[in-house]
């Protein structure tokens, strides 16, 4: 045995879940067969907004293989609605962001109305999936159209009210102030005033959603199958739906096939199916197709703006005013949260003296709209960062250059924005060298002074080169909390459980290297559990990129805890002091003395109850600890994005040359993982700000139902990406990480309409919307020759 | 905008429904409704079997199409008669001045085929631009070409080349031209009863120069308009020209109006540009989600000259 082992975190460790993902070897929710298991089909609204007269269940309870066919009326006094939809809000929030929320709850099934197209209002349980489906298509529902509330722009003035207890269609307003925005504009020497406007798109992982529930009489308890980002969160709901004691629910997510914010709250599924599992006594599958899925998994973005900047002759900015819109459509499955972080975002890397925002959230005839990959961020993002191109146009100046002038600088670090964050703590951005990111990513393009010259060249040419840029911050490893379990039991191996729930990203492997370095140990000796409630008592979940930091805090204060109890009972059968003791390989020893040592197997045996111990007095048995890591606050990673693009003028499309993103995310534990993880959502970002878009018509009716006509970029579609780490430590941890899975996904969209307005520059472009179409391009070189001539 | 949607739905194939049908107005289910399944072992025997369940039978080949239209229950067939296990409706062969391709063929084998390659670089490039490899791995030429979808390559491919298409039924045979085939969208010349069962296509003439060249939203797509070229020179003037458009309009179409100008004035520059804004306007495409009308007719302009162009480089009539 080597006596220290190197460091696993910073290394690129080998993912130990593909062992068996690569395989085809994982157990998704989908693979689950159990014995005597049924099938759920759900019917859904194809109305945006109907009144439910009446659904006839009989011809498809007649049906062959059917259990059980139920409409909303039936479970209405039986299954309480999904409540407390706001995610708590603590006082330092409320007391910066002036909020009005009245979040509507949402009933699993509705009895008196549907609110979109895909809102579920009957199922069937039938023998298996097929017999479900044709029984399905037998129930006949009286439904009384009702006027659509289409968007957010038209709801305000709507008559019709998407829920009847919210007037205007307002379901909740927000409102932050940082300095005097009113003066500081009326003095501006500048003013820039636009709208921008950033398209419904949504998380379309690779694994639709799914939950399989069996209940146990003998001991009425139930455990939930659910490929979820939300473990625990899905046990309080369902045990508080079912009555039942949170201890008797067992909720695991087992392989998850991406989730991207998409599975990160609890859906009517999540309960419904464990309830018709406990009702039938027999296991029951639902499993979402991607029909469903794209009708009624979360959406998400939707945002318009209208925004004021003021600056100076510098292009210095000196005030942002941003009132906007979210669609949030029918129900809100996590409050106001992206509404939220969208304000705490705007003025990312910006030194910016005043600001003002306004918000409200409208409920709407869509599908709800939750948190998918950066979560209210793009939409700033993309709204900042537009305006700072037009300011630079505005002023003949390059938008790089308006960028440096306008960044924070390293030496302001910790930066205070002046505005609360998410967990009411006051913003302060931790660390980080803004400007050193975006000279990073322009060296990464080739250097802005060489681009300018080729890019002149080939207009001489007749052809487009564009470069945009993007840059962003943050806030990622958000409270409240994550709890951890560490064992050491008499296999000397170190058990690790956590409230994280991967979806793909690597945890398994990442938290291992965390906790080998916590104990010294090999990463072969640390076994690691996550998604799975029976596990860890309170966790929290994968969601808003935070696993890394907050996780990796509940490892390391739970194994602190078995740690203080190893040393001493180490120095006990030693007969050494504990402050001479070092983890070494495996081993406790005494620091100099190699010989002078036990294994963590032998230290186990030594910490079990019974007459054989050899604790000293005081020390309870048994090596385990539990600890729940409750962040300070955020840390704040960023990023400067930089591409190169071509426009075919015949055709108008888009051939994006070189895409880099320079990525700050603290300390990294598997730069591997972090380098795909940032790919990752750039592709998602590429493909919200070329693809991807949930289209609705004017009566509410989405017209992107399948994959022929949502488009998610494939292989082929991926442009050369670079993505360059850079690694700022977290102060505010002690591992000095930060949150990274979201990131990617937040600049593409700016960047793209950045890049095409610059290569279309001579023609007066202006893309202040997503997603970025062929058809817009060549109507904008259209009207551009039109002029000229 | 002309289109309709259906619980989330506007197409599942390259074109948009234009009515809502009976079949539309239930849930879309994933699932396909129960049906059964025949797997005839020769020709005869499913040529008996359309012939005996007329319209309740549907011919299955690849199910490129035809599967994800059951699955959401768009389709609902009494019967599917499975042709793939009927040994000899998969070749290409030589016969003379033509090749002969069977109906069962799969889109990757003429992809992959040297003689297709040698005789007729136009279909074998057109092949290479069906959707992805797996598609093309199941989908057959003959699939294709029944299927009808305006905006799927082959039937701008068999215009273009003067294809013949062979059906059989219980009836006999029928030699059908390509121009007599595709009637309007998804809906060709064949009667219930009958099968497509071999494409005869004219080899390439010396001297001639082909190019398909297409445009999509996002590789693999059904084209936004795509166009197949087939000319060919005598002295550097073009003697045969030939020019079909795929994804602008209700199906593929000949470019008479640019074929006739590439005919007479030749591959010059300007001679490209007026077959190309005779291409546009001769289309009549509808508006999507992807692309209004406008857009589409604007792209079948541009794939006619990038087609031409392509075709008179390769011919060495162009540099």
């Amino acid at each position: 045995m080597v006596d220290t082992m190197p460091s696993y975190i910073g290394r690129s460790v080998v993912r130990r879940e593909d062992n068996r993902l690569l395989k085809g070897a994982g157990t998704f929710v989908g693979d689950m067969k159990l014995e005597g298991m049924v099938h759920v089909a759900i019917v859904r609204s194809q109305q945006a907004h109907a009144r439910i007269n009446s659904v006839d269940l009989e011809a498809a309870r007649n049906a062959d293989g059917v259990v059980l066919a139920l409409a909303g009326a039936e479970l209405k006094d039986v299954l309480p609605p999904i409540s407390g939809m706001q995610v708590a809000a603590p006082k330092g929030w409320r007391d910066g962001m002036d909020p009005h929320i009245e979040i509507p709850d949402q009933t699993l099934v509705p009895y008196d109305k549907l609110r979109y197209v895909g809102e579920p209002y009957a199922l069937v349980v039938a023998g298996d999936r097929y017999m479900a489906e044709d029984a399905a298509e037998l129930i006949e529902g009286d439904f009384e159209p009702l006027p659509p509330v289409a968007n957010a722009e038209v709801a305000l003035d709507a008559e019709a009210l998407v829920h009847d207890h919210l007037p205007g269609n307002i379901a909740a307003t927000l409102h932050a102030k940082k300095g005097d925005g009113e003066a500081a504009l009326a003095t501006a020497p500048h003013r820039l005033k636009r709208r921008y406007f950033h398209h419904r798109y949504a998380a379309m992982p690779m694994e639709c959603r799914g939950v399989v529930a069996e209940y146990d009489s003998r001991t009425d308890s139930i455990t939930v199958w659910s490929s979820t980002q939300v473990v625990h969160w899905v046990r309080r709901e369902v045990a508080n739906a079912l009555g039942m004691p949170e201890d008797r629910v067992r909720v695991v997510a087992p392989d998850v096939g991406g989730g991207f914010g998409g599975k990160g709250h609890v859906y009517p599924e999540d309960i419904l199916i464990a309830y018709l599992a406990k009702r039938l006594g027999r296991p029951v599958k639902w499993l979402e197709d991607r029909h469903e899925h794209l009708l009624n998994a979360a959406h998400s973005r939707d945002n318009l703006f209208d925004i004021e900047v003021g600056y100076d002759d510098d292009g210095r900015i000196s005030v942002v005013k941003n009132y906007f819109l979210v669609d949030s459509g029918a129900y809100s499955p996590v409050g106001a949260a992206i509404a939220g972080n969208s304000i705490a975002h705007f003025m990312g890397p910006y030194d910016i003296p005043h600001y003002e925002a306004d918000c409200k959230v409208m409920m709407t005839n869509r599908t709800p709209n939750a948190p998918y990959r950066g979560a209210g961020r793009p939409e700033v993002a993309f709204a900042m960062e537009r305006s700072i191109d037009l300011i630079a146009n505005e002023l003949g100046l390059d938008p790089a250059e308006v960028r440096f002038r306008n960044m924070i600088q390293p030496e302001q670090m910790p930066y205070a924005v002046g505005l609360p964050y998410r967990d009411g703590v006051m913003i302060e951005y931790d660390s980080g060298d803004y400007p050193e990111a975006l000279r990073k990513a322009l060296d990464g393009i080739g250097g802005l002074d060489a681009f300018r010259a080729r890019q002149k060249e080939a207009l001489a040419d007749g052809r487009y080169l564009g470069l945009g840029l993007g840059c962003y911050v943050e806030g990622t490893g958000i409270g409240p909390f994550e709890g951890a379990t560490v064992k050491i039991d008499s296999s000397g191996k170190v058990m690790v459980a956590t409230g994280a729930c991967p979806q793909g990203q690597g945890h398994e492997t990442a938290f291992a290297q965390v906790a080998a370095d916590i104990w010294n140990v090999d990463i072969d000796d640390v076994v690691v559990t996550l998604a799975d409630t029976s596990h860890v008592t309170m966790g929290y979940g994968t969601i808003a990129s935070r696993s890394a930091v907050t996780a990796s805090g509940a490892i390391k204060d739970s194994s602190d805890k078995v740690k203080e109890k190893v040393f001493a009972i180490a120095a006990n059968v030693l007969e050494a002091s504990e402050s001479d003791l070092e983890l070494r390989g495996g081993s406790v020893g005494v620091i100099g003395v190699p010989e002078m040592s036990m294994t963590l197997k032998e230290v186990a045996r030594a910490a079990l109850p019974g007459w054989i111990h050899q604790r000293p007095e005081g020390i309870e048995a048994g090596l385990e600890g539990t600890a729940y890591y409750e962040p300070p606050t955020v840390t704040w990673a960023y990023a400067a994005n930089a591409a190169i693009l071509e426009i075919d003028a015949q055709t108008g499309v888009v051939k994006i040359e070189n895409y880099v993103e320079v990525h700050d995310a603290g300390t990294l534990i598997n730069p591997g993982i972090a380098d795909g993880q940032v790919k990752g959502g750039l592709v998602q970002g590429i493909g919200g700000g070329l693809f991807e878009e949930l289209s609705y018509d004017e009566h509410g009716q989405l017209m992107t139902g399948s994959f022929m006509d949502y488009l998610l970029p494939t292989a082929s579609d991926v442009p050369p990406i670079n993505v360059i780490h850079t690694e700022t430590p977290s102060p505010r941890n002690s591992f000095g990480f930060k949150g990274l899975g979201e990131g990617g996904a937040i600049a593409p969209p700016v960047v793209i309409a950045n890049a095409v307005c610059d290569a279309l520059k001579s023609f007066g472009a202006e893309i202040n919307s997503t997603p970025v179409r062929a058809e817009q391009i060549l109507n904008i070189l259209d009207a551009g020759v039109a002029a000229a001539e | 905008m002309g289109v309709i949607a259906v619980a989330g739905l506007t197409r599942i194939t390259g074109w948009v429904f234009d009515v809502v049908s009976e079949l539309q107005k239930r849930a879309n289910p994933v699932k396909p409704p129960l049906l059964d399944i025949l797997a005839p072992s020769s020709l005869a025997e499913a040529l008996s079997l359309l012939s005996e369940h007329g319209d309740a039978a549907m011919p299955l080949a690849g199910g490129q199409s035809l599967v994800p239209l059951l699955n959401f229950r768009l389709s609902r067939p009494d019967i599917l008669v499975d042709l793939n296990r009927i040994a000899n409706l998969a070749y290409i062969k030589d016969v003379g001045d033509q090749i002969a391709i069977g109906a069962m063929t799969r889109e990757r084998a003429i992809e992959e085929s040297d003689l297709v390659r040698q005789v007729s670089p136009l279909l074998q490039e057109a092949t290479t631009q069906i959707a992805h490899l797996p598609i093309r791995s199941r989908g057959t030429i003959g699939g294709s070409l029944a299927n009808a979808d305006p905006a799927a390559e082959y039937p701008a491919v068999v215009l273009a080349l003067e294809c013949e298409i062979v059906v059989q039924s219980v009836r006999g045979e029928r030699r059908i031209k390509a121009a007599d085939f595709f009637e309007d969208i998804l809906t060709t010349a064949l009667a219930p009863d009958e099968l497509l069962t071999e494409i005869t296509v004219p080899k390439a003439p010396v001297g001639s120069g082909s190019a398909f060249v297409e445009i999509a939203r996002r590789h693999g797509d059904y084209a936004l308009a795509g166009v197949a070229a087939q000319i060919t020179f005598a002295n550097g003037a073009p003697t045969d020209v030939r020019l079909a458009v795929c994804g602008a309009g209700t199906t593929a179409s000949r470019l008479t109006v640019a074929e006739e100008i590439i005919q007479r004035y030749g591959v010059g520059a300007e001679a490209i540009k007026a077959a190309s804004d005779a291409a546009a306007a001769s289309v009549d495409p509808m508006s999507d989600l992807h692309a209004s009308a406008d857009y589409r007719r604007r792209l079948a302009g541009v794939m006619t000259s990038q087609a031409v162009e392509k075709a008179a480089q390769r011919a060495g009539v162009r540099s």
